[in-house]
């Protein structure tokens, strides 16, 4: 074989810089558009949705007349189930991720929670649905209502809270809890006045990207009946006649904000397109508005943990 | 004095004395713990159970070869046949197409932030691919319906107002967040001491990428696609927005096609009695949905023990 020669060389060198290049543009390419859907998402449906954000819009209730439409008992049905939701998922999510951390022995029983848990997130979402239609609404008798749909989303987050309490929990060095043992204080203790406080910023962004992903989630409520025309509120919290009557509002119809936007963007009458725009804005703006704080969080921890 | 006795010992302080419920409340908790972690066995066992227990009874009433043969899918009608085969064909076409778009991005994406990218435009890129990927399903349903549609017509005047290629075509962009953070941090994971060797032999940065990391990363690659697929497979709302839902058994992405999934929103948001057969036949479909998507599952995980590289 001829040895080549430099401006051989130098070509061969060429052409793979030019590649190099070629690839470098290439992924900015599919960066750039993955930032152009996110952004014409958005300004579609806020240039056309714009003229629905009165006070009005979050005020009414939905009507058969695109313009005097509203989401009141969307954005209302949907922060009741977010609540539900909260309050099954984060007692779990956490109680779960410190067992598997803290407690659980290396044996099948752990190992059979932990695969579960891995395959349980890669379940599709309608999957929850279904579960939740044979077992809430049928067999426990919760009907389609909050209730049901609170625990179907609780169910569904669950893995995102419990994974991210265990990562939370990974980060905090065995010195922490040596030191609480040294000084007499018994494993829950330790948990309790040490490994939960410790957690506790890592714990907050996987509850509030798993809500954020709750508030979003369309197709199992849908599944279990949840209606797409409500024009009432359901009774406010904790506030009917106790006892029975604090727990009035779990039980009642609802519908929530990707209902109404499925509603409207199913509609025939192109009037309806630009309440599901303002609606999915308001839908976006929340999602996101989650997310960031999410991501602060996780940034700001980052930059403070010094142990 | 005897200190082998604690009883013998003078108490400091009452928070000191022994107390005999510390070890029974430690069990306690312990216990409580567990049940908590046990939910999410329970509720893979609640799903299964719903799942076969209806379809049971649905194929009481409609027998496994109908199901898995016939050509046509027409459940509520009088003259009710039961060919699931019409669904699944919504949903292949549909997957094809999200993952035709989702897996070369999502790779490109990948390859590029962790061989290429600088730190700053890796903490920029990161958050956003997080927020596409934290964008509400139905508002993507939104978006594929009333803005791609329209916009793939000007290119593709025949295209009908819903239609699998448009559904899809926007799932894939959904699912590029998921496939290009899992391939990443895969390639993330190779050692450095791989790619020194190859930039030492006089390899570019992209030859180094193709040819050293992307084998080495083979195991995580394999199991982000698996995951996009699941994700492909799962989805509900931008289909039941844009791609229609009349069952059609086509295999050609500019037609409407109802999914597996779609059919369930379907006849959810109708109001069909507990326990009649079209009832039924949802849990049948959604049977269907779990078994596809526990075989990539199974095969997701036998390709990454089988191509694990360690290092």
């Amino acid at each position: 074989m001829q040895p080549l020669t430099t401006e051989q060389i130098r070509a061969v060198i060429a052409r793979g810089k030019l590649r190099d290049t070629i690839f470098k543009a290439l992924g900015i390419f599919c960066l750039a558009l993955a930032l152009l859907v996110i952004v014409a998402l958005i300004a579609d449906m806020a240039i056309k949705g714009s003229e629905r954000f009165t006070l009005d819009f979050f005020l009414n209730f939905a009507s058969r007349r695109a313009t005097q439409a509203g989401i009141l008992s969307a954005w209302v049905g949907s922060l009741l189930v977010m609540l539900v939701t909260a309050l099954a998922a984060v007692p779990l999510g956490v109680a779960a991720g410190l067992y598997l951390e803290e407690y659980a022995k290396r044996n099948w029983l752990t190992h059979i929670i932990e695969v579960n848990i891995s395959n349980l997130a890669a379940v599709p979402s309608i999957v929850y649905g279904l579960l939740a239609l044979g077992i809430f609404v049928y067999q426990f008798g919760f009907g389609q209502s909050i209730l049901s749909a609170g625990l179907t989303l609780a169910l569904l987050i669950l893995p995102i809270i419990i994974v991210s309490t265990r990562e939370a929990i990974r980060a905090i060095p065995a010195m922490i809890r040596e030191g609480s043992m040294a000084v007499g204080a018994t494993r829950w203790q330790t948990c309790r006045y040490h490994i939960i406080p410790y957690a506790m910023p890592g714990i907050l962004t996987g509850v509030i990207i798993g809500l954020a992903r709750a508030i979003g989630e369309t197709a199992p409520i849908i599944t279990i009946g949840a209606l797409t025309f409500i024009a009432f509120l359901p009774p406010a919290p904790f506030t009917g006649e106790p006892p029975a009557g604090l727990f009035d509002w779990v039980f009642a119809p609802f519908t929530v904000m990707p209902i109404q936007i499925f509603n409207w963007t199913s509609r025939p009458d192109p009037a309806f397109e630009i309440n599901a725009a303002a609606a999915g804005f308001v839908l976006m703006a929340m999602v996101l508005s989650m997310n960031a704080v999410a991501i602060y969080l996780r940034y700001k921890m980052r930059k403070n943990i010094k142990w | 004095m005897s200190a082998n006795n604690p009883s013998d010992l003078p108490v400091v302080s009452d928070r000191l004395a022994k107390n005999a419920l510390r070890n029974v409340s430690e069990r306690l908790i312990e216990g409580l713990l567990l049940c908590a972690a046990a939910v999410s066995v329970l509720t893979t066992l609640g799903i299964v159970y719903v799942l076969v227990s209806e379809s049971f009874h649905f194929f009481q009433n409609v027998s496994i070869v109908d199901f898995l043969t016939d050509t046509q899918w027409t459940p509520l009608f009088d003259d009710a046949h039961f060919g699931i085969t019409v669904l699944v064909s919504g949903t292949v076409v549909s997957s094809f197409v999200a993952l035709a778009v989702a897996i070369p991005m999502g790779t490109v994406i990948a390859i590029y932030l962790s061989e290429f990218a600088n730190s700053k435009v890796r903490e920029v890129a990161k958050p956003i691919l997080e927020l596409l990927g934290g964008i509400p399903t139905i508002v993507f349903g939104y978006f594929a319906l009333l803005v791609v549609t329209p916009l793939l017509q000007i290119i593709l005047p025949e295209l009908p107002g819903f239609s699998l290629l448009s559904a899809g075509l926007v799932m894939g962009i959904m699912i590029v967040p998921y496939i290009a953070s899992l391939s990443e941090d895969a390639m993330r994971a190779v050692p450095m001491s791989l790619r020194e060797g190859a930039y030492a032999m006089g390899s570019t940065r992209l030859y180094t990428a193709l040819h050293v990391v992307v084998p080495a990363a083979f195991s995580g690659l394999a199991a982000s696609y698996i995951l996009g697929i699941s994700r492909a497979v799962g989805e509900t709302m931008i289909l039941a927005v844009a791609a229609g839902m009349q069952p059609n058994l086509t295999w050609n992405p500019m037609e409407p096609a109802a999914t597996i999934t779609s059919y369930i929103v379907q006849v959810a948001l109708g109001d069909l009695p507990h326990g009649s057969i079209g009832y039924q036949t949802i849990f049948a479909a959604g049977l269907t949905l779990l078994l596809i998507t526990l075989v990539f599952n199974i095969l997701g995980q036998w390709l990454r023990a089988k191509f694990r590289e360690n290092y």
